[in-house]
């Protein structure tokens, strides 16, 4: 018995979220009495493999080779399907990331386990049974469901589960995976990453603007207030519909659902397709003009006022207070 | 060039999500339900690329007799044809195995879903397919374009895209970028009672999944309103109290 965490790496770096998975599965294990194993497919350090023991990683195997440089879920689904069974694992635990999300599924398949994704709490092991708390109706509601197979695999939701450091460096095996040609048939041709951008679905910190912006020229302000709070930009459905910013800063419920700890929204009426994607982040401080806007109902902090104004002042607020800590 | 699109029927994006009184089942009473947005812009993509005698396309749903009139709205859309198997749409598992004994000598060159049913939001079916399939899938597309048999896909990922090429056949998730999604007009709505829409009946699957209980978030406390003058305070009140920076 064990469980098996895959930890993605993006450019051979880990970040943040990769650590939450580890201590997430690290969890998992502790209450299924087994011990954790991670596995790493590509170019990472070793050190940096090594520390995943801190967060409680018994044992890290450590895939890398040419064929694997690039992501082909295949292929991935088939190495971390097979390193379960060799291994014997019981649970595999992913991110639900947009890898994550291409990946668990294949190897829920292969190993013929219930797959409970955008999961938020660790499991309940209650009479024999294996339930998980997850997202459903687009963060308006929460599924609880009960794995029955042998094996589970887990997709983890980012942002809910606190990092744990609890174990020290880990050993490190090299893992040689049997490859299949059938697994080869994307081909990943060029990756193009921002990389002065935080990337939204993980963000801790959301800086979000609505069509009270007026137009895509005021949207310097949104990314200066961004910028120095070290958060990730998004916007409402019109905003990217209409070209004013990119799809994929679009949150709500036809678009990316986050779940930061500060959600700040600028001009953003607040209708219910909206809510549906932002609700479950921690803090939600909304800026609106009209006090009447339905997205003061589910604030915890709310300013009326014209974000011209306010945001500015927001700026220097800030800055006063990074100046000061 | 052969596509199939998968669609699903879900609750209208307005719907307020309630449950019965012991939280085991979604409250339908009043719901109306609609074609799954994601689903239109991946049948929008596959009519524009099947269009002047480029291919065919054909819909496939797995559910209930309740929900033809959403496999209407998409054969008024321009789908060729529809298959719609005959069983209550269980888990993601359920339905892509489903789709996958339908399909697998079919000879369908692509596959296209949505990136997520917005009841679910499994982002589940395509990779799922894929592996009962044994073929490429690519989940949450942003592009897809053909250039004889090769297809260019882009693909979202933390941050960034990716740029990846991928040959028949196989299948995609696809997100907004895709295509705009396509408002029937009235021939496309007369056309639609007469397209064919064969029935199939499910195959055994296993059940390795049960939803058992459901609930809502739990209400915020009240909100603290704050001046336009105040965001000092507001920042202070981030620090201290809600201690999120
Ligand atoms: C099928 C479907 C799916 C949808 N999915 C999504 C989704 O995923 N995400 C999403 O966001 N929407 C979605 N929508 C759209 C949603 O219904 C709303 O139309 C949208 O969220 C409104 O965006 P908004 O708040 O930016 O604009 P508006 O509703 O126009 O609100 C603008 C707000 O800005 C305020 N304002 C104006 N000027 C200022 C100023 N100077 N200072 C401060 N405040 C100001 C106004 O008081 C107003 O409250 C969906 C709709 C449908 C039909
Ligand atoms: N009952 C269904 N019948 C046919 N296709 C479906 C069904 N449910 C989901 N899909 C397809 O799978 C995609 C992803 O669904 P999900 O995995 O539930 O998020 C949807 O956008 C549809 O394209």
């Amino acid at each position: 018995m064990s469980v098996l965490v895959y930890v993605e790496n993006a450019d051979g770096k880990f970040k943040k979220s990769t650590f939450e998975v580890v201590s997430y599965a690290a969890a998992v294990s502790d209450l299924l009495k087994t011990e954790l194993i991670a596995i790493s497919i590509g170019d990472v350090k070793q050190d940096d493999l090594s520390n995943l023991g801190k967060y409680g990683a018994a044992k890290v195997l450590n895939v890398s080779s040419d064929k694997l440089k690039n992501f082909v879920n295949q292929a991935y689904a088939s190495v971390i399907a097979e390193a379960a069974k060799r291994e014997g694992s019981s649970v595999v635990v992913l991110a639900n990331s947009f890898t994550g999300k291409g990946l668990s599924p294949r190897i829920a398949v292969k190993l013929k386990a219930g797959l409970a994704d955008a999961a938020v709490e660790l499991p309940k092991t209650d009479n024999n049974t294996f339930t998980i708390k997850r997202t459903a109706f687009s963060g308006k509601a929460f599924a609880t469901v009960e794995l029955n197979s042998e094996v589970k695999v887990i997709a983890l939701n980012p942002n809910s589960f606190q990092l744990k450091e609890s174990g020290s460096i880990s050993k490190v095996e090299d893992f040689q995976p049997e490859f299949r040609d059938s697994d080869f048939r994307t081909m990943v041709s060029e990756i193009v990453r921002a990389s002065d951008k935080i990337a939204l679905p993980d963000a801790e910190l959301v800086v979000s603007a609505g069509r009270g912006m007026k137009g895509p020229e005021n949207w310097a302000m949104i990314e200066e207030l961004a910028g120095i709070l070290g958060a990730a930009t998004a916007c409402s459905k019109p905003v990217s519909d209409a070209g004013w910013r990119p799809h994929e800063e679009h949150v709500g419920q036809t678009g990316i659902a986050v779940s930061p700890n500060l959600y700040i929204a600028i001009g953003i009426s607040g209708a219910i397709q909206h809510l549906a994607g932002v609700s479950s982040s921690k803090t939600i401080v909304v800026i609106n003009k009209d006090p009447e806007a339905p997205f003061f109902k589910v604030a915890d902090y709310g300013i009326v006022g014209d974000a011209f104004e306010v945001v500015p002042k927001l700026i220097d607020a800030i800055k006063a207070y990074k100046a000061h800590s | 060039m052969k596509i199939l699109v998968c669609v699903s029927n879900v609750p209208d994006t307005t719907t307020k999500i309630t449950f019965n009184s012991d939280n085991t089942q979604f409250n339908t009473a009043g719901v109306q339900f609609i074609l799954n947005p994601y689903d239109e812009i991946a049948l929008a993509r596959a009519i524009e690329l099947a269009e002047g005698g480029k291919g065919s396309v054909t819909v496939i749903h797995v559910g209930e007799i309740s929900s033809e009139p959403t496999i209407r709205k998409a054969l008024a859309i321009g789908a060729d044809d529809a298959v719609r198997i005959n069983a209550s749409p269980r888990d993601s598992y359920f339905v892509s195995a489903q789709i996958a004994h339908y399909s697998k000598d079919k000879g369908f060159d692509m596959i296209l879903t949505g990136r997520e049913s917005i009841d679910y939001n499994g982002s589940q079916v395509a990779a799922m397919l894929g592996e009962f399939l044994d073929i490429p899938s690519i989940s949450i597309i942003k592009k897809l374009d053909i250039d004889s048999d090769k297809t260019s896909i882009i693909r979202e990922i933390e941050g960034g895209k990716e740029h990846l090429t991928v040959s028949f056949p196989f299948v995609a998730s696809c997100a907004e970028g895709v295509a705009e999604p396509k408002i029937p007009n009235m021939r496309g709505i007369m056309s639609a009672r007469t397209k064919p829409l064969e029935v199939v009946e499910p195959t055994e699957v296993d059940q390795l999944i049960t939803f058992t209980s459901y609930s809502v978030p739990a209400p915020r406390g009240s909100v603290t309103i704050l001046s336009q003058d105040e965001t000092e305070k507001l920042v202070s009140l981030l620090h201290t109290e809600a201690k999120v920076i």
